[in-house]
């Protein structure tokens, strides 16, 4: 039997996430490459989309239930996942660099005695190794590194690797009750944000800095981000300022990001933002002083004021969605 | 009790990294070095901690590198820690190697409750923490923004996408803190003057092999300056436009 490359999929509430599919995509494309086999697993409790992942030419998915493990508990799953990965002997581990993923690779890692690169934004095969390509200093620097243990546990950086859908036979999904799960640590409760969607996940992020004057201007910068479909981000001078939550920092101390479309807004660009952002695809920059640093990274800026601009740019684009 | 925070230092978010002769590390030449961001907020829960419990509780700081962390173990010492513990290796390290060096140590001096900064920002994995808990079988709370401890019994709040998840465990844990916890303490007067008489006790760190090998290390590639458009509103169907025809993001 072919070795195994083993995705771990992401739920939350009872739905796989999209970087699961990503996670998936990735595992795929190393085995067909390697000679390989990948399959995935998931732990949780009920999972609304498990058929989807067919779409992505995974052939085995095995989903490891109990009704106590529909939130997330890093004791339990970790114990799960790894005596999964150690019975179906993955040579191979994919997870999605989530704060899930986060959180369960190190403690496999330590369980299966397996090496571990972390937030990889490219993964190639050079004379049959895996070479991993990441981040150091929040992306001022990339490394390239390889794996001299057995077990390889890699994860990936959600939005870079894009899910590929394959046409191919359907997914055998393998139902595994798990016994006695060991919730020395839980996940009590969930509490939602107030912001629709996270800088870490979307593909769109509108960031505000201090150019902004204020959090009372931020609506605009809200307004944006609502038309469309995107995130709200923030400048580490707005959140120290207490203008915005911490979440919402993009930068060396806060989140590293790689969203198809970054509009910096009011941003100067410190260094150590522009860390946490020009690995986007595309960069907008609108800063009323011309020489800002941001501008060195935008594909498009417009060099003017930003209460002029920003509504201006939520209609024009209201107007071509609708 | 015993709490440890395990600590290291990093070159200044200002740094401009240059990439070292070697091609495998940075240029440390012109390198101002600072205590990682994250790992204050580590110290103060820590030294809250202790005020909290009361009692006989110390707080150790242990950081793993050469000589010049002890700079900033003392920085530690100011804000009131009260051992320093340096394990010394001069060579490389990748996460696991240094995970497994601070847990000896904590095995060692007896620690129940361990601080972590979430993630160090130079390597930027974000794993030790996790690492730690796992080698000692100790529990884990990571990315922690709020922290209630209760005799035996902790409840935490992490930062996962979108919120906050509410997460209760038991001590012995290993908590690795995300900026919010805390407003980290400025050390006092007093306290830089009592960090000069304490002592860094020094280690040598456990050997172990490394996993990871660095093949090479660069530099992202560099964008090219973009357009600028215009400097008023009448610039925005033309930034609309290339977004939809050129870049093709929305």
């Amino acid at each position: 039997m072919a070795d195994k490359i083993l995705a771990v999929l992401e739920q939350r509430e009872g739905s796989l996430k999209k970087v699961s599919f990503e996670a998936a995509s990735v595992a795929l494309n190393l085995a067909n490459q390697l000679g390989m086999q990948a399959e995935a697993v998931v732990v949780g409790n009920d999972i609304n989309n498990l058929n989807e992942i067919s779409k992505y030419g995974i052939s085995k998915l095995t989903h490891l239930k109990h009704e106590l493990l529909s939130n997330y508990s890093p004791s339990a799953y970790s114990d799960t996942l790894a005596s999964f990965a150690k019975e179906t002997d993955a040579q191979i581990l994919i997870f999605p660099n989530t704060a899930m993923g986060v959180d369960l690779a190190p403690r496999i890692a330590v369980k299966l005695n397996a090496g571990i690169v972390m937030d990889c934004m490219k993964l190639e095969i050079i004379d049959k190794d895996v070479i991993a390509t990441r981040p150091v200093y929040a992306g001022k620097a990339l490394i390239e590194v390889k794996l001299n243990s057995q077990t390889k546990i890699f994860t990936v950086r959600p939005n870079v690797f894009k899910p590929q859908l394959v046409n191919s036979a359907s997914t055998q999904v393998e139902v595994k009750q798990v016994e006695n799960p060991n919730l020395k640590t839980r996940v009590t409760a969930f509490k939602k944000s107030e912001g629709k969607l996270d800088v870490a996940e979307a593909d769109i992020i509108v960031s505000g800095g201090r150019g902004m004057k204020g959090p009372e201007n931020f609506h605009l910068i809200e307004e944006l981000a609502e038309v469309l479909g995107g995130a709200v981000g923030a400048s580490r001078a707005v959140v120290d300022a207490g203008w915005r939550p911490h979440r919402e920092q993009v930068g060396q101390t806060g989140k590293t990001v790689s969203p198809s479309l970054y509009i910096a807004c009011g941003i100067s660009g410190a260094i150590q933002h522009l860390a946490g952002m020009s690995s986007s695809k595309y960069i907008v920059a609108i800063n009323k002083d011309k020489d800002a640093p941001i501008f060195n990274v935008a594909d498009y800026g417009i060099a003017g004021d930003v209460f002029e601009i920003l509504p201006a740019l939520t209609e024009e684009i209201r107007k071509i969605k609708s | 009790m015993k709490i440890a925070v395990c600590i290291s230092q990093v070159p200044d978010t200002a740094t401009r990294i240059k990439i070292g002769s070697d091609h495998k590390s940075i240029d440390p030449n012109g390198v101002t070095y600072i205590i990682n961001p994250y790992d204050e907020f580590a110290i103060e829960e820590a030294l809250k901690t202790k005020e909290k419990i009361g009692g006989d509780s110390i707080v150790y700081v242990i950081s793993v590198g050469d000589d010049s962390v002890k700079e900033t173990l003392r920085k530690a010492l100011a804000m009131g820690a009260d051992e320093a513990v340096l394990l010394k290796s001069s060579s490389a390290k990748d996460s696991i190697g240094i995970a497994k060096a601070l847990a000896e140590e904590i095995k060692s001096l007896g620690c129940e409750l361990v601080f972590c900064g979430k993630q160090s920002v130079d390597y930027d994995s974000g794993i030790t923490g996790q690492l730690i808990a796992e080698m000692l079988d100790y529990n884990c709370v990571s990315v922690v923004v709020d922290f209630k401890l209760e005799g035996n019994k902790i409840t935490a709040e992490r930062e996962i996408e979108g919120g906050r998840e509410v997460v209760e465990t038991e001590l012995p844990a290993v908590i690795t803190a995300q900026k919010g916890l805390n407003e980290p303490r400025y050390a006092s007067l007093k306290g830089i003057m009592a960090a000069k008489k304490k002592i860094i006790a020094e280690k040598p760190a456990v050997d172990s092999s490394s996993f990871t090998e660095i093949l090479d290390m660069h530099l992202p590639p560099s964008k090219q300056p973009g357009r600028i458009l215009g400097t008023d509103k009448s610039a925005v169907p033309e930034l609309v436009r290339l977004l939809r025809e050129e870049a093709k993001v929305i």
